[in-house]
């Protein structure tokens, strides 16, 4: 790990565990150890169900560790973490607000003058490529211009960690690509700690700097850690044609075609927690 | 079927209900006539009983006692069901201790109510609003603290995640939902608001639509209780036109809303 920049997030041995209805406890996580430094993109990948969102939930101080600890820039995690920003896997804009209402409104919550705070977010509506699209409600957008505007509401706020829950699930293969572009151009200018879920690795070889894998749940823990040594900037088009990413493609694959396939065991019998 | 025929056919069945009426009442068939007009009254003696209620100017005493005790209803029974729904939503130990007579009372027909708030409030509006109050809180109140409960835990975390506090959570999120939620039943609250004033001013007042239609009754005026019905469905579907106007404006962020209403 580069030791010349600090440790934007630190899980040291976090467990995750849920009581469940019938009193018994179910350990989504176990004993979770490793680190993103200041500006470093990491990538997690894992099996549906593998508590990838749990331990990002970690990260974010929603939910609490059953044990082990959580440090943000080497201070110990106790309430909400106030240093990230965090986009949503499901829709998280308020269906109530125009497109630049809810842009504006982490500026607003800080007490920044309504003027200002529509006035930048506005610029950064258009850096996402929705400038014209201010006034819309969440309901009349797509879903990947959903994902932009909430990009935008996330970035407004210049957190110093992101942490993305597999942001581009629900969309096509084509516009996850060219959300994941925007991501790539908007991360360069800023380089913030990114910790980034996905259970796609080619999404995550493209974009990040290192590839966590995770074993299949119950219990899943940290089975690999890989260092992507491709040039940046990067282009998610171009980068898959690349030899180096096909050898660390099959390598990793490897590693994860295991784990996938018990993981797919495990959620064909009855459970659905993800 | 085009917005013309559409509307030619709607205007058809008026016409038509009309002509049969009149006739029914009036023209004997074979030596004797079906509908006495004693008890059915006839069309055109019920167009000019509203005719003369509008041309005195009686009318406007009635309807407006009428709508003020509606809107009152609304708007007292309304902010009573947003702050007990939003308390209970956020304290749901307080809920569950209240939840049995919450659905007992709920349970309760308002109309056995209408005498005792007589006793209470007298004959004049108070009764009356007292009456579409019990009905209008309990729809705002079930709403409202539906609309709280089932904030979206994701558009909930978001909001944290943002930095708001649980105040600005409140304003920010729990609020537009609740709100969006009591919305979605404007128009069946409105209903009631007006069915409350109604039923009260039938058992008991000196005022109002269902005075009039209560002391036509009385002197066996059919014609008067059919002009009254008249009046009333106009008075309600107004009403329920304005509430539509409002809704619209309100909810332009809601994917159905607009839509189905139409």
């Amino acid at each position: 790990m580069d030791k010349a920049k600090p440790t934007a997030v630190a899980l040291e041995d976090a467990t995750v565990a849920f009581r469940l209805a019938d009193a018994r406890v179910y350990t989504a996580v176990e004993k979770a150890h490793f680190a993103v430094a200041d500006g470093e993109f990491v990538a997690i990948v894992g099996p549906t169900g593998c508590g990838k969102s749990t331990l990002l939930n970690v990260a974010a101080g929603l939910l609490k560790p059953a044990a082990g600890a959580v440090r943000i820039f080497d201070l110990p995690l106790t309430s909400l973490n106030r240093d990230a920003g965090y986009l949503f896997q499901a829709d998280a804009l308020f269906p109530w607000k125009t497109a630049i209402d809810n842009v504006a409104i982490g500026l607003e919550i800080k007490g920044t003058p309504r003027e200002e705070a529509l006035k930048r977010a506005q610029a950064w509506l258009t850096s996402v490529g929705l400038g014209a699209f201010a006034n819309r409600y969440p309901h009349m957008l797509s879903g990947g211009q959903r994902k932009r505007v909430g990009l935008a509401q996330v970035l407004i706020r210049d957190p110093k960690i992101l942490l993305m829950d597999e942001p581009f699930g629900p969309l096509d293969a084509q516009t996850r690509q060219v959300m994941g572009n925007l991501l790539l151009e908007l991360w360069t200018a800023d380089r913030k700690a990114v910790l980034f879920v996905t259970h796609d690795l080619e999404e995550a070889i493209a974009l990040a700097d290192r590839v966590v894998i995770m074993s299949a749940g119950p219990g899943s823990r940290i089975i690999g850690d890989w260092r992507v040594g491709l040039p940046r900037p990067r282009d998610i088009f171009e980068v898959r044609l690349d030899k180096q990413f096909h050898a660390l493609h099959r390598e990793i694959w490897g590693v994860l075609k295991e784990e996938v396939m018990k993981g797919y065991a495990q959620s064909s019998q009855a459970r659905g927690a993800d | 079927m085009s917005r013309v025929t559409l509307l030619f056919c709607q205007v058809l069945v008026a016409v038509v209900v009309l002509a049969l009426w009149q006739a029914f009442t009036t023209v004997p068939v074979f030596g004797h006539i079906l509908l006495p007009p004693f008890f059915f009254s006839n069309p055109i003696d019920v167009f000019s009983q509203i005719v003369n209620w509008f041309s005195t100017g009686v009318i406007w005493k009635h309807l407006a006692i009428t709508l003020w005790e509606s809107i009152l209803a609304f708007v007292i029974g309304s902010a009573a069901g947003i702050l007990v729904g939003f308390w209970f939503a956020r304290q749901p130990r307080v809920a569950a201790v209240f939840d049995p007579y919450v659905k007992m009372t709920n349970a309760l027909p308002r109309v056995v109510l209408a005498p005792i708030f007589a006793l209470w409030f007298g004959l004049g509006i108070w009764s009356k609003v007292a009456l579409g109050v019990t009905l209008v809180f309990f729809i705002v109140f079930f709403n409202v603290y539906q609309g709280v409960k089932e904030v979206s835990t994701t558009v909930l975390d978001n909001g944290r995640m943002l930095g708001m506090s649980e105040r600005q959570l409140m304003r920010h999120v729990y609020w537009p939902s609740a709100l969006s939620w009591m919305f979605s039943s404007l128009h069946t609250s409105v209903g009631f608001a007006v069915v409350g004033a109604v039923v009260g001013e039938y058992l008991g007042a000196a005022a109002g639509l269902g005075y009039l239609i209560q002391q036509a009754e009385g002197v066996f005026d059919v014609a008067g209780v059919f002009a009254g019905m008249f009046v009333l469905s106009a008075f309600v579907i107004l009403i329920d036109m304005a509430v539509t106007l409002v809704e619209r404006r309100l909810l332009v962020w809601r994917p159905t809303a607009a839509e189905s209403r139409g």
